[in-house]
């Protein structure tokens, strides 16, 4: 199985830490926007501005899981295990923001609803695509053989990738604690600047994050196959 | 991993990637159905007034939880006793709760409520926890307007 995927070469790092650079320091001014710039609002006061991380970390976690599904299919369909990489390194910084998601949004609701935690449809499919995503990651540790590895973290990549789909329809289909989505008609034009200033630097620091992850996890299969070819040279 | 078997493989896998592909497709699609199709409108976090009273007799004293507005006008806090009472209103039934303990600091007349408790015989919801559902506007006060905080003004009316 090594003869096609021997043939690629890792790749590199170039100009990508001068853009990590540069969404370091726009998620910087995102975040001292929407601390500085933005009123109070007049039901949360100041705990408003917890909108300017839990909503961007639920956002990009979507896309995030989405770039799974893609390389996860792609990988199904063309076999090329640098795929399945990706869908990886993507799937980690998904796990990351998922969980981000959610614990901002417990430190949200405690102020705010006055409970960490509620069992409501959106808050337990949340839940639930977190869990699908450590299982993900937990499988690419339990199986050895990479092509096997592969395979199946492909499928429940794509299966985790639909639950997005019910997170997102969650508050739409059922009756929930948490509102539905906002929308610019719903939030004042005050805040939709900063919330949409620090969506964008989540979603630089996200795809910064998937690409460097993306890196490394090329340079240890690179290092396999490397090791696999001089054990058979040696043999 | 051996050389035979990397010869063999890249074949083998391009014939069986059709099925690998219908296979995903099956348990996709049956996934999808079971959440989509199956769940449908079953997952309510809580009951509408209305819908606690239409259930007559074996909507009481069993645990529930009862949403809806707080019906403005009809908060009332004891200080001494630190019992919080206040009608929900879903705009055509209105349900007296009586819960204890200072609400979250969101609590005021008209704002969204979700209560967790039993609803008596006596027509009295007896909560055991409440929580605040919010609406998705965020907007600043208007000029000259606080935040509202009635929390503040309950809990200063206990010190007086």
């Amino acid at each position: 199985m090594s003869t096609q995927s021997t043939s690629w070469v890792p790749p590199r790092a170039g100009r990508w830490p001068l853009f990590g650079a540069f969404t370091i320091l726009f998620l910087i001014a995102g975040q001292v926007l929407g601390l500085t710039q933005s009123p109070a609002d007049r039901d949360m006061g100041d705990l408003e501005k917890i909108i300017y991380v839990h909503v961007p970390a639920a956002w990009v976690m979507s896309v995030t899981f989405a770039i799974v599904m893609f390389y996860s299919l792609r990988y199904l369909w063309k076999r090329d295990e640098r795929d399945d990489l990706a869908a990886a390194a993507a799937a980690e910084v998904g796990t990351l923001l998922n969980g981000l998601t959610l614990a901002l949004g417990m430190i949200f609701g405690k102020p705010t609803w006055g409970v960490w935690w509620a069992w409501d449809a959106r808050l337990t499919s949340t839940l639930v695509l977190f869990l699908i995503f450590i299982g993900y990651l937990s499988l690419r540790e339990f199986v050895d053989d990479p092509e096997r590895r592969a395979q199946w973290s492909a499928a429940v990549g794509i299966l985790g990738a639909i639950n997005v789909g019910i997170v997102y329809m969650s508050v739409r289909w059922w009756r929930t604690l948490h509102q539905m989505q906002s929308s610019p008609e719903t939030v004042d034009a005050t805040y939709v600047l900063a919330l949409r200033v620090n969506a964008f630097a989540f979603l630089f620091l996200m795809i910064y994050f998937v690409r460097r992850r993306y890196e490394s996890l090329c340079l240890v299969r690179a290092a396999d196959h490397a090791a696999e070819a001089a054990a058979l040279r040696g043999a | 991993m051996n050389i035979d078997e990397s010869a063999v493989t890249p074949a083998k896998a391009t014939k069986r990637r059709p099925i690998a592909i219908a296979a995903v497709v099956v348990v996709v699609g049956v996934f999808g159905w079971l959440l989509y199709g199956g769940l449908d409108k079953n997952v309510v976090f809580f009951l509408t007034p209305q819908e606690l009273l239409a259930k007559g007799t074996s909507g009481y004293d069993v645990p529930v939880r009862l949403g809806g507005q707080v019906k403005p006008g009809t908060v009332k806090w004891d200080d001494k006793t630190l019992r919080l009472t206040f009608d929900v209103t879903d705009g055509q039934s209105d349900i007296a709760v009586q819960s204890s303990g200072a609400p979250p600091q969101m609590f005021r007349d008209g704002q969204g409520v979700v209560v967790e408790g039993r609803f008596g015989r006596d027509h009295v919801f007896n909560s055991t926890g409440l929580m605040i559902k919010h609406s998705n506007e965020y907007r600043p006060p208007k000029a000259g307007e606080k935040p509202q905080e009635m929390y503040k003004t309950l809990i200063k009316g206990s010190g007086a």
